[in-house]
């Protein structure tokens, strides 16, 4: 009995791990780990079960990462793996690990930040810039390249940049 | 040779549902012509941002509303297959795009309702319109900042934006109304605590408004004739001219996917 435990438990290590490599499309640096969309791994008799969640509803992504979890998981072993659409708990970018905050700050997109306030209509959150770290920075469109996405720019260095939005 | 139009099975549950999956399929479409028109890139962007959060939005409701008929529909025949008085959405979501300062007004309207509609319906007891409620509401914030903003910019711009946009008020006012109405079964599921009753956000709702419209130094209207029609699928001349470009693929092409 032991044993087929630990082999499970292994078994559904190896299927989260394939998934777990599936990365972003948009944004090819962070995993859908580091993104907190990869929510359960789970099997149903042989076959694999492995349930995303979108970030933001329209995201067109979803559906690409859904065909790689299934070729991932094909190339892992696991035959027609099923992948599984959940809404609820809605994600949130607090889900977002540390890894994928680092990673995405390197890739000089601005992660996003637990104490701005999606909920207050006007005013201010600071946004230092990842080019140079000024903080004198200004909004310029609350919608950027990518849904989770705003377009920044730094006022120092003039650069534009990505700020993850908080959601 | 035309594609017929599908069969829907109207319970109050599924006329629910679909009305809410149409306001957002049809404004995510009017919103989805400004794309490569809008004024400036960062506006396209935004705007047809907007757009997708609404179509998915309403793919989670039509593929609901379809799940809850339990015929043969789904999200694609739901909207792809329906004429003009079968759609269920709000006049004011078909209403053309205008003017910019139409188009932020008419979203303006709306997102403050529906900011203030998807946080109530998060406490639904219907698990399904509940989880998408969450997800919708943290989107609707977004939608309501923007056109709120732009209210203000336009409001307190320009003489010729401000005219825009005071006119574009008075001429979307009157649509309004529906979205505060509800009808015998739509009573049921607010009793069931399935619904919320849209009366109870009013108040709120018109808060938001004097808030930003007078900061934008324009006037709301003080004409409270309401037009009603598109909850029964009695609609404007536009619907029709625009699903006839939103279905155009799927009923000269039937089946047709990517």
């Amino acid at each position: 009995m032991v044993t087929v435990l630990e082999h499970d438990s292994e078994l559904r290590q190896r299927a989260w791990d394939a998934a777990a490599s599936v990365v972003d499309p948009e944004i090819p640096v962070l995993t859908i780990a580091d993104l907190g969309v990869l929510r359960d791994v789970v099997f149903d008799g042989d076959h694999v079960e492995v349930a995303i969640t979108p970030t933001y509803s329209g995201c067109p992504a979803m559906n690409m990462i859904a065909l790689e979890i299934e070729v991932a998981l094909e190339r892992a072993g696991f035959h027609r793996p099923k992948v599984r659409t959940v809404l609820s708990p809605a994600w949130t970018t607090d889900w977002m690990s540390e890894e994928g905050r680092q990673k995405l700050r390197a890739y000089g997109i601005v992660p996003p930040q637990a104490a701005s306030s999606r909920r207050a209509l006007f005013g201010g959150q600071a946004v230092a810039c990842p080019q140079c770290g000024s903080d004198k920075t200004e909004l310029l469109s609350e919608f950027g390249s990518t849904s989770c996405k705003a377009l920044w720019r730094c006022k120092a260095c003039r650069e534009p940049f990505d700020y993850f939005k908080c959601h | 040779m035309p594609v017929a139009n599908i069969q829907v099975s109207e319970t109050p549950m599924v006329l629910y549902t679909l009305r809410r999956a149409d306001d957002a399929l049809i404004l995510g479409h009017r919103l989805s012509e400004w794309c490569g028109h809008a004024p400036m890139l960062e506006e396209d962007m935004a705007l047809s941002n907007i757009a997708l959060d609404l179509i998915g939005q309403a793919r989670e409701l039509y593929t609901y509303a379809a799940a809850v008929e339990g015929k043969d529909n789904d999200e694609d025949k739901l909207a792809y297959l329906r004429d003009v008085r079968q759609y269920r959405n709000l006049l004011l979501v078909e209403q053309p795009n205008g003017d910019f300062a139409q188009t932020l007004v008419r979203q303006f309207f709306y997102s403050a309702f529906a900011d203030l509609y998807w946080r109530a319906m998060m406490t639904s007891r219907d698990a399904t319109l509940a989880a998408i409620a969450a997800k919708s509401e943290k989107e609707s914030a977004y939608h309501l900042r923007h056109a709120s903003e732009w209210i203000i910019r336009l409001g307190d711009g320009t003489d010729e934006s401000h005219v825009r946009a005071q006119t574009a008020i008075d001429h979307l006012w009157a649509f309004t109304g529906e979205m505060f109405a509800v009808d015998d079964g739509e009573c049921a599921l607010i009793h069931a605590g399935i619904a919320i009753d849209p009366g109870t956000l009013r108040g709120r709702w018109l808060t938001t408004l004097s808030d930003v419209i007078s900061e934008a130094t324009l006037e709301l209207p003080q004409n409270d004739w309401m037009q009603q029609g598109g909850r029964a699928g009695r609609h404007s001349e536009h619907l029709g001219h625009l699903l006839s470009e939103l279905q155009s693929m799927q009923r000269t092409f039937p089946g047709l996917t990517w």
